[in-house]
């Protein structure tokens, strides 16, 4: 049995449901209810067997339960118990609120399997209060033009349309084709992000003062150079770094992610103080060498077909 | 330093020159007095505070922070300054974030010694965004993007003057130049220029691309291969101008203290002599002195330094622009012969009998420290920027060579975090590859993820920031010459090299030998 692995597989334990972590073509899946939804709705009929969050059950003699990872709808830690040993295998995770799915629920455990996409000290997500005012500043003062706002097609961008709208931004929002989907399954779940509308085949005045979410890949594309005078934006906590943002053309960085930012890593482990913790795909080696500073056993894992970038 | 730190940001997020030139224009407008008038010194690199150096940033930093993290952090950034200013800790919202002007009294004011504690205690009052433009400010490069001249020009268009206007009472004034602030919103008169001498915007070439010139129209000069400068005196001052319009003078006090004449002179800073394989071989020691305020002697001594005059722009106090090159070249010749000849000489003019001849003396000129040819219509008045069908660079055809990736380390600025900088090397004959040159250049921002993608996927040992890599990707590298050197264990080294093509398709031993090279030495 298998946690998000990257090759199909006969019996796959899926955290949640970006590609870099469940895959198409598995045997057998366990997976959260709105994991399976969306792997459905991303590779057609997949089946799986649903586990809700707190819910497990046993193989091996090995005792599986899935718990709210906060990092996008329907992510989940797996908590492994066997023999009196308690494994938390993390999945990409947050601590911080996020009005599309459920918090983060600390398990205590005796080894924990942590990502660690920003782990280093330079990355600390501010408030996404003061993100979500900047985007809205930018759109006032280009009342002839639009925002165009690069966002991960699941999670981020129906994250940032749900603080939108807690922000009190009630006029429609534009979407990129390629989100649709994904939005209408959120909706389905609970999830409310008002009026959307597609962005294309729009004349340009009426896109004026319109905030378009679309995915990063859509930003620099022809469907981009038909609104009106759009600024580019990026959602993602790469934007912490100034060259990271003028590596990818962005006029307008949003730092907002959907991963643990430094604080969030060490402080979880400081709350759970693992015997043991093992660290994942991103800064491996920086969260070690703070491991080390604190006397918290830690080693690295290399994973393969994990995305250095996980949010590009 | 709100105010400050949002133009700073502003401008690393735009990329056009004009909107960048607005942004600065407002903050000029709306920002008070001294404030903007550091502001302006600090984008136009006349700021200039003693008591903090880069290393005393890096000081800061390793006392609040494990050294291995901040290496860690300071890789993947790519910029010390930015590093410290993520790293340190936030403080509470209710400290009141300093002025520009408070940072630069307090930096100012206080000890070398001192500078850190009280660099620190700014950091504390700032949040993310201010630090980067305090540690920026503290440190004087700016990096982002502005030329003195740009930031003149910018002041300009804030108070409805002429960059040239600017220009001319710019250098008798000095930070946080209230003067020049009350002059352009009406409050005063013209500031006195005084005795001053100023920067003429240059005359630039066209690249030749193909056909030819009839050599009865155009006269032929080599392309020297050093530092593009101007020259101005007004007898009671002498000051030095890189091809951007900013000042040079302390970086080549030994030119502008030789310098006798009163006018203003176009010419390429050259090395004299045979130091490290020639003149053209010093280049880079010319472009390190370059971004320095100020020379030791003994960087004077090791790379003595002379310009080679090729035009004339103002002939005393007349200014001799609108006459055509030819009677501006008379000028010049009489002009150089009063000179000190250590330190200047003349452009010669080639003497080809036809554009044939001319091609295949620029063919032959490779020994020679020569870049090229230059062709100006003998009929060309001296004028500002490029001007169609007057004045023609014709490059020499690069060298190249297949070469085999060995090394890799992570750029910086606009290529921070990616492996973009790359050691390669050629056969010996026994089949082991040696170093012949580093690159970082020649490749398209496509081409460098995959690159990065490859070196992630192909290193074989770290040493510190270095990958090497697996030996199996040839580089083709464009160079301009090749030369002896006793630094390389190679016992070459190349003369600008960039990356020409990524050779995927060929096996790293069908890469070239050492000898091969060794071959197009001059």
């Amino acid at each position: 049995m298998w946690i998000d692995p990257s090759r199909p597989a006969e019996r796959a334990l899926v955290t949640h449901g970006h590609a870099d972590h469940a895959r198409s073509d598995h045997g057998a899946v366990w997976a959260t209810p709105e994991t399976l939804a969306i792997m459905a709705l991303r590779y057609g009929t997949e089946m799986g067997t649903p586990i809700a969050y707190g819910d497990g059950f046993e193989a091996n003699g090995v005792k599986i339960s899935f718990h709210p990872a906060g990092h996008v709808l329907g992510s989940a830690q797996i908590l492994l118990e066997h023999a009196g040993e308690r494994v938390v295998v993390t999945g990409d995770y947050k601590r911080r609120f996020d009005p599309t799915c459920a918090p983060f629920e600390a398990v205590a455990c005796d080894v924990l399997i942590t990502e660690a996409t920003f782990g280093l000290p330079v990355f600390t997500h501010p408030p996404i209060e003061d993100e979500i005012a900047k985007l809205l500043a930018a759109r006032e003062a280009n009342a002839d033009g639009c925002i165009v706002v690069g966002a991960y097609a699941l999670g981020k961008a129906q994250r940032i349309i749900a603080e939108l709208r807690r922000a009190g931004f009630d006029a429609p929002i534009y979407i990129h084709g390629a989100m649709q989907k994904m939005c209408d399954l959120y909706a389905a779940h609970n999830v409310p992000l008002g009026e959307l509308i597609l962005a294309t085949g729009l004349a340009k005045a009426e896109m004026k003062g319109a905030i378009v979410v679309a995915p990063p890949s859509a930003m620099h594309d022809r469907w981009a150079q038909r609104l009106p005078y759009p600024i580019t934006a990026m959602a993602s906590g790469w934007m912490r770094v100034r060259q990271r943002a003028r590596q990818r053309n962005v006029e307008l960085p949003l730092v907002i992610s959907d991963h643990a930012d430094w604080t969030e890593l060490t402080d979880t482990l400081l709350e759970l103080r693992p015997a043991e913790t093992w660290i994942t795909h991103g800064r491996t080696d920086a969260l070690g060498r703070w491991c080390e500073l604190h006397q918290l056993k830690a080693r690295a894992l290399d994973l393969v077909g994990r995305e250095e970038e996980d949010e590009s | 330093m709100h105010a400050f730190a949002a133009l700073i940001d502003g401008l690393i997020y735009t990329r056009s020159r004009d909107h960048k030139v607005k942004l600065i224009a407002d903050y000029l407008r709306t920002t008070p007095d001294a404030d903007r008038g550091w502001a302006l010194a600090a984008l136009a690199g006349t700021l200039s505070i003693s008591t903090v150096k880069a290393a005393a940033i890096r000081a800061m930093a390793e006392e609040r922070f494990d050294p291995m993290l901040f290496r860690m952090s300071r890789d993947y950034v790519g910029d010390t300054a930015e590093t410290v200013a993520l790293m340190w800790p936030d403080v509470s919202q209710d400290v009141v974030a300093p002025t520009a002007s408070e940072v630069i009294d307090m930096l100012s004011g206080t000890s070398r010694a001192r500078a850190p504690a009280v660099l620190a205690e700014l950091m504390d009052r700032l949040d993310a965004n201010g630090r980067y433009a305090l540690l920026k400010l503290a440190t004087g490069g700016m990096r982002v993007g502005i030329s003195a001249r740009l930031a003149k020009t910018a002041f300009g268009q804030a108070f409805g003057l002429s960059v040239d206007d600017v220009e001319e009472v710019w250098h008798a004034l000095r930070p946080p130049y209230a003067e020049l602030f009350a002059w352009g919103e009406g409050k005063s008169e013209r500031p006195d220029p005084a005795d001053s001498a100023f920067f003429r915007p240059f005359m630039l070439a066209h690249p030749l691309e193909d056909g030819n010139v009839n050599l009865d129209d155009f006269v032929a000069e080599w392309k020297w291969d050093g530092i593009r400068i101007q020259i101005a005196s007004t007898g009671g001052e002498t000051r030095l101008f890189s091809r951007g319009g900013d000042e040079v003078t302390g970086a080549f006090p030994e030119i502008a203290a030789a310098f006798n004449g009163i006018g203003v002179v176009d010419g390429e800073l050259l090395v004299r002599g045979d130091v490290q394989g020639g003149e053209a071989a010093s280049f880079n020691a010319l472009q390190q002195r370059l971004g320095r305020k100020n020379v030791t002697a003994a960087m004077q001594a090791e790379y003595p330094v002379f310009v080679r005059l090729y035009d004339i722009l103002f002939d005393g106090t007349e200014d001799v622009r609108a006459l055509p090159w030819t009677m501006r070249r008379n000028r010049l010749e009489m002009f150089v012969a009063k000179l000190d000849a250590v330190r200047f000489d003349l452009s010669v003019i080639i003497q080809a009998r036809d554009f044939d001849h001319l091609a295949e003396m620029r063919a032959a000129a490779r020994a020679v420290a020569i870049e090229g040819v230059m062709l100006k219509r003998r009929e060309s008045p001296y004028l500002a920027g490029r001007k169609v069908g007057l004045w023609y660079k014709w490059k020499r055809e690069p060298l190249v060579a297949d070469c085999v990736m060995m090394y890799a380390q992570r750029g910086s600025g606009k290529r921070s975090s990616f492996y973009s900088d790359y050691t390669f090397g050629c056969w010996t004959p026994d089949g082991a590859l040696l170093p012949v040159g580093k690159a970082y250049s020649g490749f398209s921002d496509e081409e460098l993820k995959w690159l990065d993608r490859f070196v992630r996927n192909n290193t074989v040992a770290r040493f510190g920031p270095v990958r090497e890599v697996e030996k199996s990707l040839v580089l083709e590298v464009a160079f301009d010459a090749v030369h002896e050197s006793k630094r390389h264990k190679s016992g070459i080294a190349m003369r600008f090299p960039r990356i020409s093509r990524l050779r995927r398709d060929k096996p790293a031993d069908e890469a070239d030998t050492i000898a091969a090279l060794r071959a197009m030495i001059g």
